[in-house]
C-alpha cells in the first residue's frame, strides 16, 4: 500500500458519513467515490478499501472503476492542477504546442505531478469553453484564446 | 415595481472564464451606489451564443448589445446608458446597415439566419430563478398533456412530428417512447443523456446552462408518456456550472411542487436526480451510460435486448440526449404542423451546432435543418479569420468525418451527412483552414479513440490502435503506398465488427480525410512533405538568426546537441545568433517551446 498515506481526522469522520448516508442507495458507489477525492484530493488504496469494506463490494470492482474513469485519481495531484485542452476546437487552434511548451516550463509529463507535489499537468477534454480556444485552465481559473508566449506569464501567478 | 430597464449578463461557461461575474457584481455596487437597484433588472442569463465575442452584456428595452464588456466598462455603461439614455457605442460592435448606422443585434448575419427553439430561453430569461420560466410558458406543455392528452396520444404526437434524436443517431424520439409504453412493468424510468463528450460540442451544456426547466419539463412529459416516475440525468464532470443550475432548478421545481408525489396537483408522480459522470466518453453510449448509473465501468452492452425493455435497473427505459428534451415542450405547445414548417423533410425542426475552431465568429447557432454548411461558415459564422483559406469542416466528432469545400452546400441533415461519410453527431462542427493538416487530424481522432475505447471488444481495441500506428507511422514519414490501401481495409473491419457505435464509427475520421484528402495522405508518404507544416518529422526546425537574441536557451534544451552558435551577431544584438544542425536535429520541438522570442519555426 502506498505508504505515505496519511489523514486528519476529519478526513476520517466526512469519509465514514458519507458511507453511512449512501449505504442503502442502489448504485451509489461511484456517488461515493467521488466524494471521498473531493475529500482526500485523490482515492489512496486505503480509501478504496475502506470503502470496500464498508459497502461489501470487491476491492477489484472498485479498483476497476478507479481506473475505467479519467477522473479518478489514485496518485496525489500537485497543488495546481494545470490543464490544457486538447478537444478539437482547441486542437486545431493550436493547443499541442501549448501542451508542449508546458511540459517544457513545468519539466513534467501530460498526466503527471512535478515531484514537489506542486503542478499537475493534465492534456484535458473539451471542457466545453470552445468559443475560446485554445484554453487553459490552473484549478477553477480558465484562461481562454491564449497563445504560447502566454503560458509563462500565466504560470508565474501560481508560484507560491 | 415595473422596471424600466433590464440589463441581462452573459453567464454562459465562456462568458463567466471571460469575468462575467465580477461585472455582474460591478453592475450591483454601481446601481445601488446611484440609489437605482429597485429601478432595473439585473439577470445572470445562459448563453447568448456570440462567445466570440464575450463577455456580453445586453441591455432592454433598446437592446443595446454590448460586447468584449470588461469590468471597468460597466462604470460608464451605467453612467451614460442607464442614467442618461445614451448607449456607449464603441462597445457595440460594428455591424452596419446600409445607411451606416449600427443593425439591432438580431439583425446581423450572426443571428438573423438562426431560428431559436431549443434554444429560444437561453440568453433571455434567468435560469436559476423558476417564475421567470413560469412566465414564458414554462410547465404550461405538461399541463396540456396531462389535462388535454392520453399518454398515448403524446406519443402520436411526437411521432407525427419527426422529432429525430439528436445525440446523434437521429432515431425517432416518438417510436422510442412508444416501445418503453408497450413494454408492461411496474417500474419504468426516463434518463436524460448530458454527458455530450464529443469534443468541441457544447450545446447541451447550454441548454442545461440557459434553460435546465425545459429539460425537467420535457422529461416530465416523457415520464406521463411512458408511464415512468423517476427519472435521471447523466451528466459529465466537465460541467459544473451546468449541475449547479440543474440542482437549483430542480430544487425550485420540488418547492413549487412541479416536481413530486403529484406533480403540479395533476395527479401523477415525478421526481428526478443528477448524476455526474466521471470523464468516460463511452458513458454517452445509451448502454454504457446505464451501467454507469448503476456505479460500475461503463462498458456497453449487446442490443438487443434494448433500453425500452431492459435499461436502468433492468426496467424499461426511455433515454434520450438534452437538445431533443428540449424541443419537446415546444412542440406539445406549437403543434405538429409548426414544427414541420421548419426544417426538411426527413429532418424537421433546428439544429444546434457549436461553431468552432478556425471561424470569426465562435459560438453558438441553431439553425433550421436543411440550412447549407455554406450558409453557417460563412454568413453567420462570419467567415475564416486571417483571410486564411478554408480546408475542411468536421462534423460528428471522433465518430465524424471531415467535409471538403466542394461538399459545402450539402444541406445538412442526418441523412445527407451521412451520405457524404461524416455524421451529425451532437452537433460539433469544427472549421480547418489550410495551416491544418488533415493526416494530423485523423491520427488526433484516433489516438482520443483509442484511448477512449472500453477494450471490451478485439475490433476497437485493438484494431484502432493498429490504425493509429499506421496514421503515426506515415505522418512520421515511414509510410507506404501500400499502408493507404491496408487502412482502408483495416477501417472497414473495425466497422463492421465493433459492438458499439464507438468502434462501428472509429474510422470514420480516417475513412473520410483519406476520400476527400487523399493528396495529403500521399504527400506525406511519397514526398515526405507535410504540406501544412504540422507534422514535425517531415519538417526542419530552423532559427531566424536575425531575431535570435544568442540567450543559447534552445542550444541548452537540445537533448541531440544538435544547436550550435555561429559568429553572425544580428544588427542590435550583443551575441551571435545560434545554428539547428538538420542533420543532428531529431525534431522533438524542444528548442521551439524553450526559445522566449519565438525565433525558431518550422517549415
Ligand atoms: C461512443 C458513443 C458516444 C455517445 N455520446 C453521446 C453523447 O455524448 N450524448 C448523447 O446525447 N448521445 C451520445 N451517444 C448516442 C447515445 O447512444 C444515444 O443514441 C442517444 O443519447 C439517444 O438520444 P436521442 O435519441 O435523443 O438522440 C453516443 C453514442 C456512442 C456510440
Ligand atoms: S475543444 Fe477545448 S474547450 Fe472545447
Amino acid at each position: 500500500m502506498s505508504n505515505q498515506f496519511k489523514e486528519t481526522q476529519e478526513q476520517r469522520d466526512k469519509l465514514n458519513a458519507v458511507l453511512e448516508e449512501q449505504k442503502n442507495v442502489p448504485g451509489s458507489l461511484m456517488k461515493v467515490m467521488q466524494q471521498a477525492q473531493e475529500i482526500y484530493g485523490y482515492l489512496p488504496l486505503e480509501v478504496q478499501a475502506r470503502i470496500a469494506d464498508f459497502l461489501n463490494i470487491p476491492m477489484e470492482e472498485i479498483y476497476g472503476i478507479a481506473t475505467f474513469y479519467a477522473q479518478f485519481h489514485t496518485e496525489p495531484s500537485g497543488k495546481y492542477k494545470v490543464g490544457i485542452c486538447l478537444g478539437t476546437a482547441c486542437y486545431v487552434k493550436g493547443s499541442g504546442d501549448i501542451l508542449e511548451k508546458l511540459k517544457t516550463l513545468l519539466k513534467v509529463d501530460a498526466g503527471k505531478t512535478t515531484p514537489d507535489l506542486k503542478y499537475t499537468l493534465d492534456a484535458t477534454r473539451c471542457i466545453g469553453c470552445c468559443g475560446l480556444a485554445p484554453v487553459m485552465t490552473v484549478n477553477e481559473e480558465v484562461y481562454g484564446k491564449i497563445t504560447v508566449d502566454d503560458v509563462e506569464r500565466i504560470i508565474a501567478k501560481y508560484n507560491d | 415595481m415595473l422596471e424600466r430597464a433590464h440589463i441581462l449578463i452573459c453567464g454562459g461557461t465562456g462568458c463567466t472564464s471571460g469575468n462575467s461575474k465580477v461585472i455582474f457584481n460591478e453592475f450591483q455596487r454601481l446601481l445601488e451606489e446611484k440609489g437605482i437597484r429597485e429601478e432595473i433588472k439585473l439577470i445572470m442569463t445562459g448563453c447568448f451564443g456570440l462567445c466570440a465575442k464575450g463577455p456580453i452584456v445586453v441591455v432592454y428595452p433598446d437592446g443595446s448589445f454590448y460586447q468584449h464588456v470588461k469590468p471597468s466598462d460597466v462604470e460608464e455603461i451605467v453612467n451614460e446608458h442607464i442614467m442618461k439614455g445614451r448607449p456607449v457605442t464603441r462597445l457595440l460592435g460594428d455591424e452596419k446597415d446600409e445607411k451606416g448606422d449600427l443593425k439591432p443585434f438580431n439583425e446581423t448575419p450572426f443571428y438573423k439566419k438562426q431560428m431559436r427553439i431549443c434554444l429560444k430561453n437561453c440568453g433571455v430569461i434567468d435560469p436559476e430563478n423558476i417564475d421567470e420560466y413560469l412566465a414564458y410558458d414554462g410547465y404550461k406543455a405538461y399541463e396540456k398533456c396531462v389535462t388535454e392528452m392520453t399518454p398515448i396520444g403524446v406519443i402520436e404526437m411526437l411521432i407525427e412530428s419527426g422529432l429525430r434524436g439528436r445525440g446523434g443517431g437521429g432515431f425517432s424520439c416518438g417510436k422510442k417512447w412508444l416501445s418503453t409504453y408497450n413494454a408492461k412493468n411496474d417500474q419504468k424510468y426516463v434518463v436524460c443523456n448530458a454527458d455530450e463528450g464529443d469534443p468541441g460540442a457544447f450545446m447541451d451544456r447550454s441548454v442545461l446552462e440557459g434553460d435546465p426547466h425545459a429539460v425537467i419539463e420535457a422529461m416530465m412529459i416523457a415520464g406521463y408518456a411512458v408511464g415512468a416516475t423517476q427519472g435521471y440525468v447523466y451528466v459529465r464532470a466537465e460541467y459544473p456550472i451546468a449541475v449547479k443550475r440543474l440542482q437549483i432548478a430542480i430544487d425550485q421545481a420540488r418547492e413549487y411542487g412541479i416536481l413530486g408525489e403529484n406533480a403540479m396537483g395533476l395527479g401523477h408522480k415525478f421526481d428526478m436526480e443528477i448524476r455526474l459522470g466521471a470523464g468516460a466518453f463511452v458513458c454517452g453510449e445509451a448502454t454504457a451510460l446505464i451501467q454507469s448509473i448503476e456505479g460500475r465501468r461503463g462498458e456497453p452492452k449487446q442490443k438487443p435486448p434494448h433500453l425500452a425493455d431492459c435499461g436502468l435497473w433492468r426496467k424499461p427505459t426511455v433515454l434520450n440526449n438534452v437538445e431533443t428534451y428540449a424541443n419537446i415542450p415546444q412542440i406539445i405547445l406549437k403543434g405538429v404542423d409548426w414544427f414541420k414548417s421548419i426544417g426538411s423533410e426527413k429532418s424537421p425542426g433546428t439544429k444546434v451546432f457549436a461553431l468552432g475552431g478556425k471561424i470569426n465568429n465562435t459560438g453558438l447557432v441553431e439553425v433550421p435543418m436543411g440550412t447549407t454548411l455554406r450558409t453557417i461558415i460563412e454568413e453567420i459564422g462570419g467567415g475564416i479569420p486571417k483571410g486564411k483559406k478554408f480546408k475542411a469542416a468536421q462534423t460528428g466528432g471522433p465518430s465524424g468525418g471531415c467535409i471538403p469545400a466542394h461538399l459545402l452546400d450539402t444541406p445538412i441533415d442526418y441523412d445527407n451527412l451521412i451520405a457524404i461519410g461524416s455524421m451529425m453527431g451532437s452537433g460539433g462542427l469544427i472549421v480547418m483552414d489550410e495551416d491544418n493538416c488533415m493526416v494530423d487530424i485523423a491520427k488526433f481522432f484516433l489516438e482520443f479513440t483509442v484511448d477512449e475505447s472500453c477494450g471490451k471488444c478485439t475490433p476497437c481495441r485493438i484494431g484502432n490502435k493498429r490504425l493509429y500506428e499506421m496514421l503515426e507511422k506515415i505522418t512520421s514519414g515511414k509510410g507506404t503506398m501500400e499502408d493507404l490501401d491496408e487502412m482502408e481495409a483495416l477501417c472497414k473491419y473495425i466497422k463492421e465488427n465493433s459492438l458499439c457505435g464507438l468502434g462501428q464509427t472509429a474510422p470514420n475520421p480516417v475513412l473520410s480525410t483519406l476520400k476527400y484528402f487523399r493528396d495529403e495522405y500521399v504527400a506525406h508518404v511519397r514526398d515526405k512533405k507535410c504540406p501544412a507544416g504540422v507534422c514535425t518529422a517531415l519538417l526542419n526546425f530552423v532559427i531566424d538568426a536575425d531575431a535570435c537574441i544568442g540567450c543559447g536557451m534552445c542550444a541548452r534544451q537540445c537533448p541531440a546537441g544538435a544547436i550550435a552558435q555561429t559568429k553572425y551577431i544580428p544588427e542590435g544584438h550583443k551575441l551571435a545568433s545560434y545554428e539547428i544542425n538538420t542533420e543532428k536535429c531529431i525534431k522533438c520541438g524542444a528548442c521551439m517551446a524553450a526559445c522566449r522570442k519565438n525565433a525558431i519555426s518550422k517549415r
